[in-house]
């Protein structure tokens, strides 16, 4: 077996009375690129602190490779890790900080120099080697962590939401540098993040935490167009999905305070999910819900428009700056395919299907206007 | 003459200034100027003016083997308690640091010794000290082994006053290393924890030179308690025996209000003036440039 797989079984870890992790397991293959996502207090940081060693796990088992690290210390366990706040010595330059590690190992120094020269390369620090971290710019302080990882040339790298501290532009480049550098050198790594941007964009594999647990766990594509529950549907996404709850009308479930018919009589009680970005507006005439415009925001490549549908509100997401009418009434329309359906509990309704629109729903006799809404 | 706006500003400057200088003009620059002037002269007797004697009172003082002795008994007393009060400060500090139970408690208990006036502790040694009721000798007593007149005996009573002073002084730098160590990010712990760092090396590698701003402090500090602080000795020894435990602040007391030897006192003074002036100096460009400041 790779040493570079990890295999959790059963984990939690409890501080007296309250959890913070409850009975996760999970199993990463080498290579993989991880996400442990979720909302701060989740667990997820402290799942990775397990594995590194930091803290110990109150039960279950850790594996990396086919050995039991569960009371392993830290640095036996083979790993090394990237810090939010990059955790890097103040008094030592760049070239001193990379080596740490190596020089606590006993590495001898040609081996140094030259795993150096090599690491300094791929994250371009060759130039600030003698510069002690004070005189660094955040993203260069991040490099000179992402340095010490990669030199001591372990398998597994843990990252704890290495990129909080960046600005929003920087931290789209370190993305994809991030991305870029575990591909190349086919590393291991787990990466904890609130952001799921970061989540979507890196991620082979994303598992989203909440209260201690996995909600889902699966590809990004997976989490976006099946999310799990309630909770995954409105996590990942932005704007973040419409969840609409569903009241009993007649022989169907309609949008509490509407009338059309937008899913089986068993989803009330329950409620319905649609992305922004899965909604058309169209015509009054057309199938669809009735709603009239709240408000919009202009973004520049889109525009979210807020629209009243029943006593609720939805964010409805349109490509470049649509002209719209404040008192006219609309359409909201979706496919069926991409609309949701949660239960109570907020959980995914796996057996029941969101209902088509149907135009005999409603039928109008006035011919149909011409054009969209969206040009 | 008209007030530019540049004057304006620089008056207003000096202005906001002018409390501390008078402060520190009046009761530490005017009394160091007045005792070096007076370590200058002599003084005249039954109402004749004084009489400038140039450096007459250096030749007489440094030809005075009583001087001598103070000044090595102050030497072996600085060594005495520096390094060592330091060394015990930071371990203390290192100890409390970290999760131990009832920390609240042993933390409360290293720093009392601070909180005790130097009074009432040297009090409290008097007792531990004393020869036959003593606390040290009774301990001794319990192994069999006889007591020891510990401020009585020349060879021993300084030893006995460095003890008594590092026990004072430690638990107050104890609590700059604690600020300090607190200061430490724990990330940078845990860093190197991931690279099998051992206790011992992220010590001299990582919090040692982390804490040498604060060892810098403390070591002045010291050096300056070293000279400065004297109040045991008026309970615990008065000097004696035989000079034996005779400090120069101590020493300039006495010339100044046991023996009436103003002259000696001023000349005294500033010799130790010079001297803390000279150390100050090099720790502040030797030590200085080679600290890391955060």
């Amino acid at each position: 077996m790779s040493p570079s797989r990890i295999q959790l079984t059963g984990v939690s870890k409890h501080w007296g009375a309250t959890t913070a992790v409850d009975d996760i397991s999970f199993d990463v293959a080498p290579g993989q690129f991880v996400i442990l996502l979720g909302p701060s207090g989740c667990g997820k940081s402290t799942t990775l602190r397990m594995i590194a060693g930091l803290e110990e796990a109150s039960q279950g088992t850790i594996h990396i490779g086919e050995r039991d690290v569960t009371r392993a210390s830290p640095g036996d366990r083979g790993l090394s890790m990237v810090f939010q706040s990059y955790a890097l010595f103040p008094h030592l330059n760049v070239a001193e900080n990379i080596l740490f590690g190596l020089r606590s190992r006993r590495v001898p120094r040609a081996e140094r120099d030259k795993r150096l020269a090599h690491v300094a390369k791929l994250v371009d620090l060759a130039p600030y080697l003698a510069r002690k971290p004070a005189n660094l710019s955040g993203g260069q302080r991040q490099r000179v962590a992402l340095a010490r990882a990669i030199v001591s040339e372990h398998p597994i790298c843990l990252m704890d939401e290495p990129l909080s501290n960046l600005d929003a532009r920087l931290r789209a480049d370190m993305r994809r540098e991030i991305k870029a550098l575990q591909r190349r050198l086919n590393m291991t790594v787990i990466y904890v993040t609130h952001d799921q941007v970061e989540a979507m964009s890196m991620g082979d594999r994303v598992i989203l935490m909440q209260h201690g647990r996995i909600v889902q766990d699966g590809t990004p594509s997976e989490l976006y167009n099946q999310p799990a529950s309630a909770f995954a549907a409105s996590f990942i996404g932005s704007p973040a999905m419409n969840l609409l709850p569903l009241v009993a009308l007649d022989s169907a479930a309609v949008i509490d305070g509407d009338t059309t018919p937008v899913a089986p009589l068993e989803a009330a009680g329950g409620k319905l999910g649609v992305r922004p970005e899965d909604i058309e507006l169209r015509a009054d005439h057309e199938p669809g819900v009735a709603a009239h415009i709240v408000s919009e925001e202009y973004l520049g490549a889109d525009t979210v428009v807020h629209a009243a549908v029943g006593n609720h509100v939805l964010r409805v997401r349109l490509a470049g700056r649509p002209v719209l009418a404040e008192k006219k009434s609309y359409r909201l329309y979706w496919a069926s395919a991409k609309a949701h359906l949660f239960a109570e509990n907020g959980l995914r309704l796996e057996h029941l299907a969101p209902r088509a629109f149907t135009a005999a729903q409603r039928s109008v006799s006035r011919p149909p206007l011409v054009g969209s809404f969206q040009h | 003459m008209t007030l530019t706006a540049h004057r304006k500003l620089q008056l207003y400057g000096a202005l906001l200034l002018l409390p501390a200088a008078l402060l520190l003009g009046l009761f530490a620059y005017l009394p160091t100027i007045s005792t070096v002037i007076q370590s200058l002269f002599l003084p005249g007797f039954r109402g004749a003016p004084p009489e400038f004697v140039g450096l007459d009172n250096y030749r007489y003082l440094f030809e005075d083997p009583k001087f001598w002795l103070v000044a090595r008994n102050n030497l072996i007393y600085a060594l005495g308690t520096i390094p060592t009060s330091m060394a015990l400060s930071l371990a203390m500090a290192l100890l409390v640091n970290r999760q131990l139970p009832g920390r609240g408690l042993v933390r409360m208990a290293y720093f009392t010794p601070t909180i005790l006036p130097m009074i009432a502790a040297a009090n409290i040694w008097m007792f531990f000290y004393a020869p036959q009721i003593g606390l040290f000798n009774k301990l001794l007593g319990a192994f069999g082994l006889g007591g020891m007149n510990w401020l009585g005996d020349p060879g021993v009573a300084l030893y006995s006053i460095i003890v008594m002073s590092v026990w004072k002084e430690a638990g107050f730098f104890m609590l700059f290393y604690l600020a300090a160590l607190q200061a430490i990010p724990p990330e940078l712990k845990e860093a190197a924890d991931l690279e099998g760092t051992s206790r011992w090396r992220f010590f001299w590698r990582v919090t040692f030179p982390l804490l040498m701003p604060t060892t810098l402090f403390v070591l002045i500090n010291a050096l300056i308690n070293a000279v400065r602080v004297v109040d045991h000795l008026f309970i615990l020894t008065k000097g004696g025996p035989n000079n034996a435990t005779n400090l120069l602040l101590y020493y300039v007391y006495e010339n100044a209000f046991a023996f009436f030897d103003r002259t000696t006192a001023a000349t005294i003074t500033v010799v130790i003036l010079l001297v803390l002036a000279v150390v100050a100096t090099l720790k502040f460009t030797l030590l200085d440039r080679r600290t890391h400041y955060q």
